[in-house]
């Protein structure tokens, strides 16, 4: 138990002190997460939009195979992408491996399904009577695509914190895509598994703490955005 | 839209703290026991210092780490399962094995060793856990450590114990192993210098004693492989190059043998 009080102490102190070994660490995780969830970003909110709004043979099937890709591990994730960027594999030119943008390739992986499956869900449950009130209003095709994508940023927003949420605390892609080098790849996830296989726990619950304090403030700015888009 | 902009705007300045560094960098892929430890968090300025080459490195079990200079994912290994290595090279994937520093190996136990092993050569220390009904504790995972322990089953004139409910593989690193060790009261078997960094993480008191040691099968030995360069045309092999001769120069030799722990010598140098 005492490691856990320890742990309390010991993130207050590495934040404090600006422990160079733990900010480096934060960096890492801010930036390969910002990466992975734009890239989620870009790429989902469309598919997961058009998969919602248009109807098209097959779209069940889509549908069901997103929903599974839910569930991929990411010790899955991680080796498929180590399979594709390793030297001997077919993108192993980029030298993508050990690099920050190598994970944030496995992460965009890891986001992207929840993006999509979350805008889609969303736009699919909007309002029936939109589409026609629209069409009555004598709206053109275009103007009713354009008023349905505004209706949907706030599900976008919330696919966008599951995502998040999601990426920043994953593990095993980091590991097995970054290899947890110190100073380069070593994010906090990876730092805790580290720390925790070394035996020092204290250092492992201080780190944790240090990623529920970035969690909460992505959060804390997430809802400043949404109260200010609301005046 | 004006939430938008910021959004933007934050991104810009989370992308702007991503520095982007190039220096001379060399990859290498390593042990655990050798992150574990410290060495390299106290060799690699060092090195960069005399070399202005900056040493990035991965650990993992040697198994791994093999698989990962067969594919030409680093540019150099240092390891420790020399029957493995000299098969690394005889496959092609390697150039040449330098040896660099060695450590040994020793069986840790509960204090009361509950198995009576103490002071035992390793074949007979093994046999007796195994009709002791106390557990050992492996680490299941291809490492160095593993490969060894493996090796030593063998000789001890048994088969391994793979299914046996008294053998535990934890597929963990060697200090996580110990403490799986240490929270079961079973043995298990673990380089030198990570048992020092275990100790000295106790405070110098650890729950787990040495209780078999000196045994001539407990030799561990690390070398440093070099890859092949027609194998992997587009590893740093002269950055390679230059770590192992910095390795075993003179200069190296000495720094390694002054890392210590707990007044102890962590790893021995030997380079030819």
């Amino acid at each position: 138990m005492d490691f856990i009080a320890q742990g309390v102490l010991e993130a207050f102190r590495l934040l404090m002190l600006g422990d160079p070994q733990t900010w480096s660490a934060v960096r890492t995780t801010i930036g390969v997460s910002t990466m992975s969830i734009m890239a989620s970003l870009v790429l989902g909110a469309p598919l997961g939009f058009a998969l919602g709004y248009y109807e098209f043979p097959g779209k069940r099937g889509v549908r069901l195979l997103v929903d599974t890709l839910l569930s991929l591990p990411t010790v899955v994730i991680g080796l498929l992408v180590y399979a594709f960027i390793t030297r001997q594999g077919p993108l192993g030119d980029f030298g993508l491996l050990f690099t920050m943008r190598g994970i944030a390739l496995g992460q965009t992986l890891l986001g992207l399904p929840v993006v999509v499956a979350m805008t889609a869900t969303a736009v699919e449950s909007q309002d029936r009577r939109l589409r026609q009130t629209l069409l009555t209003l004598g709206a053109s095709p275009g103007q009713v695509l354009l008023t349905t994508l505004a209706e949907a940023r706030f599900a976008v927003a919330l696919a966008a914190m599951a995502a998040y949420g999601r990426i920043v605390s994953e593990v095993g892609i980091s590991m097995m895509v970054g290899g947890n080098i110190k100073w380069h790849t070593r994010t906090i996830t990876t730092a805790i598994a580290l720390e925790t296989g070394k035996g020092e726990f204290g250092m492992g619950v201080a780190l944790g703490l240090v990623l529920m304090f970035i969690a909460f403030a992505v959060n804390l700015l997430a809802v400043m955005l949404r109260r200010s888009s609301q005046r | 839209m004006k939430q938008v902009r910021m959004i933007v705007m934050v991104m810009a300045l989370m992308l702007l703290t991503l520095g982007v560094a190039r220096a001379e960098t060399l990859m290498m892929a390593t042990t655990t026991s050798t992150d574990n430890t410290g060495l390299l968090d106290y060799l690699a300025p060092i090195f960069q210092a005399d070399t202005g080459i900056e040493l990035k490195w991965t650990a993992v079990g040697t198994g791994k780490a093999l698989k990962m200079g067969e594919n030409c994912d680093v540019d150099v290994l240092l390891v420790h399962a020399p029957a493995a290595e000299k098969a690394f090279i005889e496959s092609g994937f390697g150039s040449e094995r330098r040896q660099v520093m060695y450590n040994d190996f020793v069986i840790i136990g509960p204090a009361a060793d509950p198995a009576k092993v103490k002071g035992m050569k390793v074949a007979a220390a093994l046999k007796t856990i195994a009709g002791s009904g106390t557990k050992f504790i492996s680490r299941g995972d291809d490492s160095g450590t593993n490969k060894k322990e493996i090796s030593l089953w063998k000789a001890s004139g048994m088969e391994l114990p793979d299914k046996e409910a008294w053998y535990v593989q934890t597929g963990q690193g060697m200090i996580a192993t110990i403490k799986v060790a240490e929270e079961m009261g079973g043995y298990t078997m673990t380089d030198r210098g990570t048992f020092i960094k275990y100790a000295d993480t106790n405070n110098g008191n650890p729950p787990l004693v040495v209780l078999v040691e000196g045994d001539d099968v407990l030799f561990n030995q690390y070398s440093v492989l070099l890859l092949n360069k027609e194998h992997c045309p587009n590893a740093r092999h002269d950055l390679a190059e230059k770590f192992a001769d910095w390795m075993t120069s003179e200069k190296g030799q000495k720094i390694i043998g002054d890392y210590l722990m707990l007044n102890q010598k962590l790893f021995t140098p030997n380079a030819k």
